[in-house]
C-alpha cells in the first residue's frame, strides 16, 4: 500500500499554491509536512486526500485516486481538517460516530453486525483519545483541546489505512501534544500511514520518520528529519538563523 | 422507529379523529345525529385533515433537511426561492383568470416551482469536485430567485385586471386549507411523499456536513449529488405544498427546533420526527382555525405566523440564556 503524489499542482484562482509536488507516503510511517505560512501545506494534504481539484496524479495503491468511489476512498483515507467545526451541538460519542459514516451503505439504521462494528470502533477511539469520561458531553461544553481530541477520535473511528491530519496539535497544550504524537505513533505501529501538518519544527524533528518541507508551493526538502530539516535549509526557508541542540530524538531549535 | 417517532405518531392518531369532529358543525358520536354527517366527514373534513398532515409533514421534514444542509438553525425551506416561485405560478393562474378550471392553479404552481428548481440546477451544475462554489453561493442564488419571484408577484397584483382578482390573489397568498378536496390530496400527497423520501435518503451526507464541507467530502459525501437531491426533495415538497395550500410559513423553521432537543441532534435523526411533528402542528393549527368563532375563517398561514412568531422569539431567548 502506497499513497503518492506525482507532479501535483493545485491552483487557487490564478495562483499556483502547489507546484509539481512529487512524493510518496509509506504505511507504518509518520510523515511531518512543514513549511512557513502560505507554503501550501494544507493544499497538499487536501489534494492528497482527493478533496481538491489538482493536476498531476494522486495514486492510492497503484490506482488513480479520482477513479476510486468516494465512499471507498473515505474508508481508506481519514482526513482531519484544520478547522474543528461542529455545526450541531452533538455529544462527543455522536461526533466520533460520524467517522463511521463511510461504512454505511444504505440510509437509515444499520444492520446489527455493522452497529456492533461501529460501537467497538467508537469505544476504541474514545479510549485511545482519553475521551471516555466526556463521551456524553455536548461538543459546546468542551475546551479547545478536548474538542481537537474529539475531532481526532472521529478520524480514528473510521479505521482508515491512512490518516492525513492538518495541524492536529494546534490547539493542544504541551502534554496533550506529546500524548497525541504518542497515539499517532501507536497507529503507525499498527500499520497505518500518517501525514501531519505541524508548525513546531522540533516536534517534526523528534517525532517524525520523515519530513517534507514546503516553500511557496514547492517541495524543498524530503527525507529523514536530520537531513530534511538541516540548519541551512531551515534558515533559508524560514529566513531565520537557527541551530539545533541536544541529542537525536531530543533536539531543540534555537533561533540565533 | 425511535420512541420519539412512536409518540408523535400516537399523538397524530389521537388528533386526527378529534379534528374530524370539530368545526362549524360539531359531529360527536354521542350527541344528536347531524344531517349529512357522513358527507361532511368523508368529503370535507377527512381530505382537509389528510392534507394538513401532508403539508405539515412536508414542511417539517424539508425544514430539518434544509437546516442540516445549510448547517444553520435559521434556515427554512423557503430559502431557495422555490416556495415564492410556486406562489408566483399560482398567482399567474389567478391573474389570467383561468384558476377556475380544475387543476390549472396547482399545475401553474408546480411549473413555477419547477422553474426555480431549473434555475438552481443551472447554478448547481457548475463547479468541480467540491461544493460547486460553496453552499453560500448557492443559497444566495436561491435568495435572488425568491426576491425575483416576490417582485413578480407584487407586479402581478399591481397590474391585476380587476379588484376581484387582486383580492383573490392576496387571499390565496395567505395560505389555507379551506374547502380542499381529495383531488388536492392526490396532487400533494404523492409528490410530498416522494420529496420526503429523497430528503430522508440524504441523511448520512447531512450528518457528515456537521463537520464542515471539507470533512464531509473526506467522509465520502458527493457534493453534487447531495445538492441535486436537496433541490429535488425541497422542490417536490414545497412545490406540492404551495400548489394546494398557498404559502404556509414558520412550520419549516419552527418544527426542527422543537424536535431537536429530543434527538441526538444529528440532521438524519431529525428528518422523520420533524415530518411527524410538522404534520401534527399543521393539523392542530388548522383545526383551531376551523373552530374559532369568527365571521370568516382565520387563514391557516396567518394563524401559524401569529402562533409561531412569539413562540420562536421565546425559544431564541431561552437558547441565548443556555448559551450565555
Amino acid at each position: 500500500m502506497m499513497l503518492s503524489a506525482e507532479n501535483l499542482t493545485v491552483r487557487r484562482g490564478a495562483a499556483k499554491v502547489v507546484t509539481e509536488a512529487s512524493f510518496a507516503l509509506e504505511p507504518g510511517r509518520l510523515t511531518a509536512i512543514v513549511g512557513p505560512n502560505g507554503a501550501g501545506k494544507s493544499s497538499v494534504l487536501a489534494a492528497l486526500a482527493g478533496l481538491l481539484p489538482a493536476s498531476g496524479k494522486v495514486m492510492l495503491d497503484g490506482r488513480d485516486i479520482t477513479t476510486i468511489a468516494p465512499r471507498e476512498r473515505a474508508r481508506t483515507i481519514g482526513f482531519l481538517p484544520q478547522q474543528a467545526e461542529a455545526a450541531w451541538d452533538v455529544s462527543v460519542r455522536t461526533l466520533v460516530g460520524l467517522g463511521r459514516l463511510p461504512w454505511r451503505s444504505v440510509p437509515g439504521r444499520p444492520a446489527r453486525a455493522d452497529r456492533q462494528a461501529d460501537e467497538s470502533a467508537i469505544e476504541h477511539s474514545l479510549q485511545v483519545m482519553e475521551l471516555e469520561s466526556l463521551a456524553e458531553r455536548p461538543v459546546s461544553h468542551l475546551s479547545g483541546g478536548e474538542r481537537a481530541r474529539a475531532m481526532m477520535a472521529r478520524v480514528l473511528a473510521g479505521q482508515p489505512a491512512w490518516i492525513l491530519a492538518d495541524e492536529p496539535l494546534a490547539s493542544l497544550d504541551l502534554a496533550h501534544q506529546q500524548r497525541l504524537m504518542g497515539q499517532l505513533r501507536a497507529e503507525t505501529d499498527a500499520g497505518r500511514g500518517i501525514a501531519v501538518v505541524v508548525h513546531d519544527l522540533a516536534t517534526a524533528m523528534n517525532r517524525a520518520d520523515r519530513v517534507i518541507v514546503l516553500d511557496r508551493g514547492r517541495i524543498v526538502g524530503n527525507g529523514v528529519p536530520d537531513v530534511a530539516l538541516n540548519e541551512t535549509l531551515v534558515s533559508e526557508v524560514w529566513q531565520v538563523r537557527v541551530q539545533w541542540t541536544g541529542d537525536s530524538g531530543h533536539r531543540a531549535l534555537i533561533v540565533i | 422507529m425511535s420512541r420519539l417517532c412512536l409518540v408523535l405518531s400516537g399523538l397524530i392518531a389521537l388528533a386526527l379523529p378529534l379534528s374530524l369532529l370539530a368545526g362549524r358543525v360539531w359531529i360527536a358520536p354521542w350527541a344528536e345525529p347531524v344531517p349529512h354527517a357522513a358527507t361532511i366527514l368523508a368529503e370535507l373534513r377527512l381530505p382537509r385533515g389528510t392534507l394538513a398532515l401532508v403539508i405539515g409533514a412536508g414542511l417539517g421534514g424539508a425544514g430539518a433537511a434544509m437546516q442540516g444542509y445549510l448547517r444553520n438553525p435559521l434556515a427554512d425551506p423557503g430559502l431557495f426561492g422555490i416556495a415564492p416561485s410556486a406562489a408566483f405560478g399560482a398567482v399567474m393562474a389567478l391573474f389570467l383568470g383561468i384558476a377556475g378550471i380544475p387543476l390549472v392553479l396547482p399545475a401553474f404552481a408546480l411549473i413555477g416551482a419547477g422553474g426555480a428548481m431549473a434555475m438552481l440546477a443551472v447554478i448547481a451544475g457548475r463547479g468541480g469536485i467540491g461544493m460547486g462554489g460553496g453552499i453560500a453561493l448557492f443559497t444566495l442564488a436561491g435568495l435572488m430567485i425568491a426576491s425575483l419571484a416576490g417582485t413578480l408577484t407584487s407586479l402581478a397584483i399591481s397590474l391585476s385586471p380587476n379588484p376581484f382578482a387582486t383580492s383573490e390573489i392576496v387571499t390565496w397568498l395567505m395560505g389555507a386549507l379551506t374547502d380542499r378536496s381529495w383531488a388536492d390530496v392526490w396532487i400533494a400527497g404523492p409528490l410530498t411523499l416522494a420529496g420526503l423520501v429523497v430528503l430522508w435518503s440524504t441523511g448520512r451526507s447531512l450528518d457528515a456536513l456537521t463537520l464542515g464541507e471539507q470533512a464531509a467530502l473526506s467522509l465520502g459525501v458527493q457534493a453534487k449529488r447531495l445538492q441535486w437531491c436537496i433541490v429535488l426533495g425541497i422542490g417536490l415538497v414545497v412545490g406540492a405544498g404551495v400548489a394546494v395550500a398557498g404559502i404556509i410559513g414558520f412550520v419549516g423553521l419552527m418544527v426542527p427546533h422543537i424536535v431537536r432537543p429530543f434527538t441526538d441532534r444529528r440532521p438524519s435523526s431529525l428528518i422523520l420526527p420533524s415530518a411527524l411533528a410538522g404534520a401534527l402542528l399543521v393539523l392542530v393549527a388548522d383545526t383551531f382555525c376551523r373552530v374559532l368563532p369568527m365571521a370568516t375563517e382565520l387563514r391557516l398561514g396567518i394563524a401559524l405566523s401569529v402562533l409561531g412568531a412569539p413562540f420562536f422569539l421565546a425559544l431564541l431567548l431561552r437558547l441565548r440564556r443556555t448559551l450565555a
